[in-house]
């Protein structure tokens, strides 16, 4: 056990070692890019006087470094600052959206996990006949299609013609939490057809790759029925790389939705990143980089203790 | 008028026959669709508002970096929360002119320097205060101070002095100005207690509603203030606003009745939209205008015949045809059209690449002109660019597109570079358009437009209150922007709203879309 938790710790340091340099990265990112957040908030409507006073008010004549450190400061002691564009508490308001995210990436996630892993088992089931070669194709056709066109298409028949779902997802606090289910409805669908290939294929040749194994042979000689040798004999042994794709596409469903998020309105992180880039405001942008960062790398640790969890040998070492 | 037709525009005004199967009868009975339509909307109109429901409004333009603070409204959605909450001293009337909101009356010294306004008594504050001439004084003195980021700022320069006496407001000049009134009607001038110098995002105003739940770039929702002093303005119980910026979306959003009506229906799909069942589309003549912007003072451009020349190859009917899909008017290369105040027409400059080519010659300039453009710049600012590439090509004028990221253009390029595409929405007066952007000192003089002769005419204008010689005096204006400026302006955009039949009381408006942002206010639930 002493090795397995020695490789937790030592991920979980260069996590914390990677957030800093995507800190930098961002902060860096934020000044390379034209024009700052006064020319920016004024848009076309900048004088020389306003965006002047604008500039002092929001304290940009500050150098860059001074600036970052300040920020630095700041969340070392837990708190992400105020935006500059609208003067809110970005803890606030990111908290807000990151509720949104997770909500929609959990109501996605409950869609598509077991779906995509069902799906493998059935394709390998039937390897090579017809129903493996139809959900391949299927769910690569969907993947193959960018999901704007999904979406349009979901609205256009369930929301439009049939009327079944609303077309805007937009949620809000206090609203009710079957209102708030069926809101998601289509744009979780969406994310789930765009998802679903990936771990689909994977759990698929995951599994494929270890009925080549001696003791699946073994089991099928002892007449074991076929998809009681791939349930309980194949897929514990198939679990780690599975689970990887799986986290993966889990971190997309959170930190790569922004254009489901346009198209069906719904109030997430990624709307409310872009937003914020477009207008230079550097605190909401760092705070959300690094929301998006620590997901990104506690997902991949997941999958990490998972795999080493799973592996007998990383288990029990001699 | 056929009684049949009279007696089925009041069963539609009471919901007992579509808009549509309306149309239809209307046509065989032998009328007009115009014709069916005014009957039908006077039939609405003569049932009288109805009060209550919610109004359910999707609009383009709005982010989660927008502040409540009306001194920073800097878009559509953030100019109707303004109008939701807050009222302004006066309001842009239908016919062009003014009509009374917090003031009840205003006049102006003989030599238009001095204005008063007179307050409205008996007017409430959402926090239950009473609204005093010292408020409004309070609010012009934050957007007027000069350390203030107001929208407006730039509009209240010229006023010298200011104070409160009893209910009037009072307003000094340093130079006259026939047209104070209305630069007061502008949207970032809300009257707040105190002029919202303690707390500028509280929303706290005397307009038809009160904001209740607010999530910027997301949603808003509104409950109608019940001390409104105004009968006919605010029919709703409740407004809901939802920002939906993704064309596509916006329109399935009123298709499946989500909501009840949309601004900015993207030109292309407007004759779809209108041809939907329970959807009416109004595409309104406005003052806003796309343009083609030269630098006159920066080579080449600092040459009156290359800037002919580029004026000369512009096919402004194809532009307004296959840009704006014919929801527009041509322009005539100033930034006037006939929805100001004082127009008079000038003679039409038309496509002629024979003139083009001569003028290009005769400017002596030789290899390909940089034209930058965005994807922000306008809608369909690329294709426009490149028609234009195309008919300067039939007068031998080479232009080479040069495609800009629509992130950081109005900072890198508009203003900064001397040839590129870019868009103006309209001012209530001429005065206010001129003194924006083409005053040698205005701020914004993208143009880069040095003419002494017009800087005197648009300050005699601006002091001149008879209307005769005003007229004169901007046609001259006009004329020499027309010959002598660096805007190529060719089309005035419609602004394109669609309003779904659940809701009634549309009419003719100045100003901004959805009848100048009071769409929601002025229209009532039906059913």
């Amino acid at each position: 056990m002493s090795l397995a938790l020695k490789l937790i710790a030592q991920r979980i340091s260069l996590g914390i070692l990677m957030l800093f340099a995507v800190s930098i990265l961002i902060f860096v990112g934020t000044q390379i890019l034209p024009g700052d957040v006064a020319q920016s908030i004024l848009g076309q409507s900048a004088t020389p006087e306003s965006l002047a006073n604008l500039r002092a008010e929001l304290g940009l004549n500050e150098p860059a470094i001074t600036r970052y450190f300040a920020w630095l400061a700041g969340i070392a002691t837990g708190d992400l600052g105020t935006a500059l564009t609208s003067g809110q508490s970005v803890s606030e308001a990111i908290g807000l959206r990151l509720g949104n995210t997770l909500f929609l990436a959990t109501v996605a996630a409950v869609m598509s996990v077991p779906t995509a892993i069902l799906l493998g088992l059935i394709a390998v089931r039937f390897k090579n006949r017809w129903p493996d070669k139809m959900i391949s194709g299927a769910t690569l056709a969907c993947i193959s299609l960018p999901e704007f066109f999904i979406g349009y298409l979901l609205i256009l028949v369930f929301g439009v013609k049939l009327g079944w779902f609303p077309t805007v997802a937009t949620v809000y606090e206090g609203m009710p939490f079957g209102d708030r289910l069926q809101a998601v409805v289509l744009p979780a669908v969406t994310l789930t057809l765009v998802v679903l290939a990936h771990m689909m294929r994977m759990t698929r040749a995951a599994i494929l790759n270890v009925m080549q194994s001696a003791y699946i042979e073994t089991a099928e000689l002892k007449g074991l029925a076929a998809f009681k040798i791939i349930w309980k004999h194949a897929l514990p042994n198939a679990v780690s790389p599975v689970v990887n794709v799986v986290m993966l596409n889990l971190a997309y469903l959170i930190v790569g939705v922004v254009v489901v998020e346009v198209i069906f309105v719904y109030p997430g992180m990624g709307q409310y990143l872009v937003d914020h880039v477009a207008k230079r405001d550097v605190p909401v942008v760092q705070a959300c980089g690094l929301v998006f960062a620590a997901i990104y790398i506690g997902l991949n640790l997941v999958a990490d203790i998972v795999s080493v969890l799973s592996n007998p040998r990383l288990r029990h070492p001699k | 008028m056929n009684d049949e037709l009279k007696y089925l525009s009041q069963q539609v005004a009471r919901k007992r026959l579509d808009r549509r199967s309306f149309l239809g009868r209307a046509g065989a009975l032998g009328f007009s669709a115009a014709t069916a339509n005014t009957l039908l909307s006077s039939a609405v109109m003569a049932q009288g508002a109805i009060k209550g429901g919610t109004i359910k409004v999707a609009m383009q333009g709005g982010a989660s970096t927008d502040s409540l603070d009306p001194a920073l409204a800097a878009n559509s959605t953030a100019a109707m929360v303004n109008r939701l909450w807050g009222e302004p001293l006066v309001e842009l009337a239908p016919d062009g002119g003014l009509e009374m909101r917090l003031a009840t009356e205003f006049e102006a010294s003989a030599d238009a320097t001095t204005w008063t306004f007179k307050i409205r008594n008996g007017v409430t504050f959402s926090n239950g205060q009473t609204l005093t001439a010292e408020d409004v004084l309070a609010t012009l003195e934050r957007h007027a101070n000069e350390d203030s980021t107001s929208g407006a700022l730039g509009l209240l320069t010229s006023i010298s002095a200011m104070r409160a006496e009893g209910d009037a407001f009072i307003i000094e000049l340093d130079s006259p100005n026939a047209d104070l009134p209305f630069l007061l009607s502008d949207y970032h001038l809300m009257i707040q207690p105190n002029g919202g110098k303690d707390d500028p995002t509280a929303a706290i105003g005397t307009g038809p509603y009160v904001l209740q739940s607010v999530e910027m770039g997301v949603r808003f929702v509104a409950e109608k203030n019940p001390n409104y002093w105004d009968p006919d303005l605010g029919h709703a119980a409740s407004i809901e606003m939802t920002v939906i910026n993704d064309d596509t979306a916006r329109v399935a959003a009123l298709q499946s009745g989500q909501v009840h009506m949309v601004n900015r229906v993207p030109p292309k799909v407007a004759s779809l939209v209108s041809r939907m069942a329970g959807v009416e589309v109004h595409s309104v003549p406005s003052a806003g205008h796309y343009v083609f912007i030269m630098h006159a003072n920066t080579a080449p451009y600092d040459n009156k015949d290359l800037r002919l020349a580029l004026k000369y190859a512009m096919n402004r009917e194809e532009m307004v045809e296959k840009i704006l899909f014919g929801n527009g008017s041509i322009g005539n290369d100033t930034p006037i059209n006939a929805s100001y105040p004082f127009f008079s027409e000038l003679e039409q400059r038309s496509y002629d690449p024979d003139k083009a080519a001569f003028h290009y010659n005769a400017s002596g300039h030789d290899g390909s002109i940089l034209l930058r453009t965005s994807d922000n710049s306008f809608p369909g600012a690329p294709d426009a660019a490149q028609l234009f590439q195309q008919s300067a090509a039939a007068a031998g004028i080479t232009l080479d597109i040069s495609r800009e990221p629509s992130d950081g253009y109005w900072s890198e390029v508009w203003n900064n570079q001397p040839f590129c595409t870019s868009y103006w929405g309209g001012r209530a007066t001429q005065d206010a358009m001129y003194s924006t952007a083409y005053l040698s000192t205005a701020d914004w003089n993208d143009t880069r437009f040095f003419n002494e002769q017009f800087d005197q005419l648009l300050f005699a204008a601006r002091a001149e209150l008879d209307a005769a010689n005003r007229t004169q005096m901007y046609a001259d204006m006009g004329m020499i922007v027309h010959e002598e400026g660096g805007l190529i302006c060719p089309m005035f955009n419609n602004f394109i709203d669609a309003v779904s039949d659940d809701v009634a009381g549309w009419g003719p408006s100045k100003g901004f879309e959805l009848m100048n942002f009071y769409g929601p206010m002025k229209m009532w639930v039906t059913s």
